[in-house]
């Protein structure tokens, strides 16, 4: 990856932490520490790879979304706002009455969200349909998907891999963000995951590992994935919960909890730096 | 009139109204059970199996319509209301996906495999979805006419089949008049009480009409095929002009049939009741005529049920 293209997108994801925080702050309630580990998958593809297109989100095209991990939505309507479907403003509007931002994604509330999600388990199956259908119609689109290390311990998200195996959907990405933790703490302490490496592999996909925070790593990889045939690809992305800021790095009670304002200044403070650093080097 | 199964009229329609590029159909390794098989026989690139996973069918089955199709999701009525239950709330039903879940071998007369296939609750369970319509029609013809609706008509569908050959009702085409969502039909006129029945209840509730005529008893018999919207206005004209309600389901009494029109009536017109079903209990093993004798569901005992409410509205009127 060239380094204006990894500038432009850590940039992009500079502003989508501070999204996440002014959303969660706003709110009083959602899921910073998730939001945050995806953030430069977000990023990379809403300011990248993503073939959409503000003005025409419903286009038949496109590429789709689906963030299996619903609960990581301030992560997902940050990168769909500073990427233009809808006002940033409207983020400090997450969670409230009357808001198109409701508390999980909705497809039918919000331009760019391509499925409502919210329910561990179901948005991979739902990617599945997308993929079998890019199929049937020999449409060049191609669907990514995000699941949660935790949400693994969902028994539905292993049908999903073993139908997208069996319709060998090579126009299916899936990211899983492997931060280790979950609400009740470790994945391993609360239900061990053993190697996810080695499961998704079984379950006949092709499987990469990367560092989830590296923007050449995961270019790498998705390009992998569309250079792979027959087979759909897992991108395991190692992360860090609450990754940008440093109060709420790999712990897990930052999983769903709104910082109050001392915190928020601190966390904010912290993002405007990291900011500031990249536009000057800019 | 021949007798069929309302599944393979589901079947037979999905071939029919299959011609339409935008129909997928989706099945749970059951698609001989279903009849899905025959729409797989005519366009086998448009029918997946997914295997023995009914949560994962139903949210590939959401996926699939947000990119335009029609698509049909069928297994047992057991598995698709209640092991999917979830996905079909959270991935069909809020997100308002144009899926028709198709459900087969729905109440006792499934017969043999007995309980745990035997689904008593589907109608109770679909019918409290927001966005969810709820059908259950009574014979091959209001199949075939209720498939066609569901295609005409977007968004999410419950649609529950029998897996039994049962009589015609409404002969081997009945026309369009004869079917519209929301819309009960009288198929015999009557003034003394009301039979609302609904899949195939309704031919045994016509038996049930023919014992009560010798006795003197002139029973209405409607065919309640949608479950929800539920046809309020007609259950206020049953209330008004005869007076008594029976409702007769191959279901659980509690939240379905019986319970749609209870609550139609109780904010209308309310009127004496009486709900014929299983009473809050599992079925058993056996043939499926032996089963609806055990349980109170046969036309006999209908019209029995029916002799006694209608008495209680007599006594009422003194
Ligand atoms: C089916 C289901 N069960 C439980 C929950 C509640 N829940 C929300 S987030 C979460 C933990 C998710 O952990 P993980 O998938 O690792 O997500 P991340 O660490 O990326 O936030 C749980 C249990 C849910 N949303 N869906
Ligand atoms: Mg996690």
């Amino acid at each position: 990856m060239d380094n204006s293209k990894e500038k432009k997108l850590k940039l992009f994801a500079a502003n989508v932490r501070k999204l996440v925080i002014e959303a969660v702050y706003s709110a009083q309630s959602g899921h910073p520490g998730g939001s945050l580990s995806s953030a430069d998958i977000f990023s990379y593809l809403y300011g990248d790879k993503l073939r959409v297109d503000p003005l025409n989100p419903e286009d038949p095209k496109r590429d789709r979304f689906v963030l299996s991990k619903g609960h990581c939505a301030p992560g997902l309507y940050a990168a769909l706002s500073h990427r233009g479907f809808f006002d940033t403003c409207k983020i400090k509007e997450f969670r409230q009455c009357g808001s198109m931002l409701q508390g999980h994604p909705c497809r039918a509330c919000v331009p760019g969200v391509d499925m409502s999600t919210g329910s561990l388990g179901q948005g991979i199956s739902a990617a599945v349909g997308m993929a079998m259908m890019g199929k049937l119609d020999g449409a060049s689109y191609r669907v990514y998907a995000l699941m949660g290390d935790g949400e693994l311990q969902e028994g539905q998200v292993w049908e999903a891999q073993m139908s997208a195996a069996h319709y060998k959907l090579d126009n299916l990405t899936a990211f899983i963000d492997f931060n280790g933790l979950q609400i009740d703490g470790k994945t391993d302490d609360v239900m061990s995951l053993g190697s996810i490496e080695a499961k998704t592999r079984a379950f006949g996909w092709h499987t990469i590992m990367i560092d989830g925070h590296d923007f050449s790593q995961i270019e790498a990889a998705v390009e992998e994935a569309e250079k792979t045939k027959g087979q759909p690809t897992m991108i395991v992305a190692k992360t860090h919960k609450g990754k940008g800021v440093s109060f709420m790095e790999d712990q897990a009670g930052w999983h769903g909890k709104a910082p109050n304002q001392e915190q928020y200044e601190m966390a904010m403070a912290e993002l405007d730096a990291a900011l500031a650093a990249l536009e000057v080097e800019a | 009139m021949t007798k069929m199964a309302t599944r393979e009229a589901y079947g037979k329609a999905l071939v029919e109204f299959g011609k339409d590029p935008n129909i997928v159909v989706l099945d749970a390794d059951l698609s001989k059970s279903t009849f899905t098989m025959l729409f797989q026989k005519e366009y086998p690139e448009r029918h997946f199996n997914m295997g023995i996973a009914e949560a994962n069918m139903m949210s590939v089955a959401a996926g699939m319509s947000t990119c335009g199709k029609t698509v049909f999701a069928s297994t047992f009525a057991i598995f698709a209301a209640e092991r999917a239950l979830e996905q079909v709330r959270n991935s069909i039903c809020y997100p308002n996906l144009n899926v028709k879940v198709c459900a087969t071998h729905a109440g006792i007369s499934v017969g043999e495999d007995g309980a745990s296939h035997q689904c008593v609750e589907d109608l109770a369970i679909m019918r409290a979805i927001p966005n969810m319509r709820v059908i259950s029609p009574c014979d091959a013809a209001s199949t075939r006419l209720a498939i066609r609706a569901a295609i005409e008509t977007p968004g999410p569908f419950y649609v529950r089949l029998g897996r039994l050959s049962v009589e015609g009702v409404y002969g081997e085409y009945g026309d369009e008049t004869e079917f519209t969502i929301g819309k009960a039909n009288t198929i015999r006129e009557g003034k003394d009480i009301t039979i609302i029945a609904t899949g195939l209840m309704v031919q045994q509730s016509l038996g049930a009409a023919e014992i009560l005529k010798e006795k003197g008893i002139d029973a209405r018999v409607l065919d309640m095929h949608t479950i929800k919207p539920i046809d309020t206005d007609a259950v206020e004209k049953a209330s008004k002009e005869t007076g008594a309600i029976v409702t007769v389901e191959e279901h659980n009494i509690l939240g379905g049939l019986g319970g749609a029109v209870a609550e139609a009536a109780a904010e209308t017109t309310p009127c004496i009741m009486k709900r014929v079903g299983m009473r809050d209990t599992f079925g058993k093993s056996g043939k499926p005529e032996g089963l609806l004798k055990i349980y109170g569901l046969t036309a006999e005992d209908i019209a029995i049920e029916v002799e006694k409410t209608y008495a209680r509205k007599m006594s009422l009127a003194k």
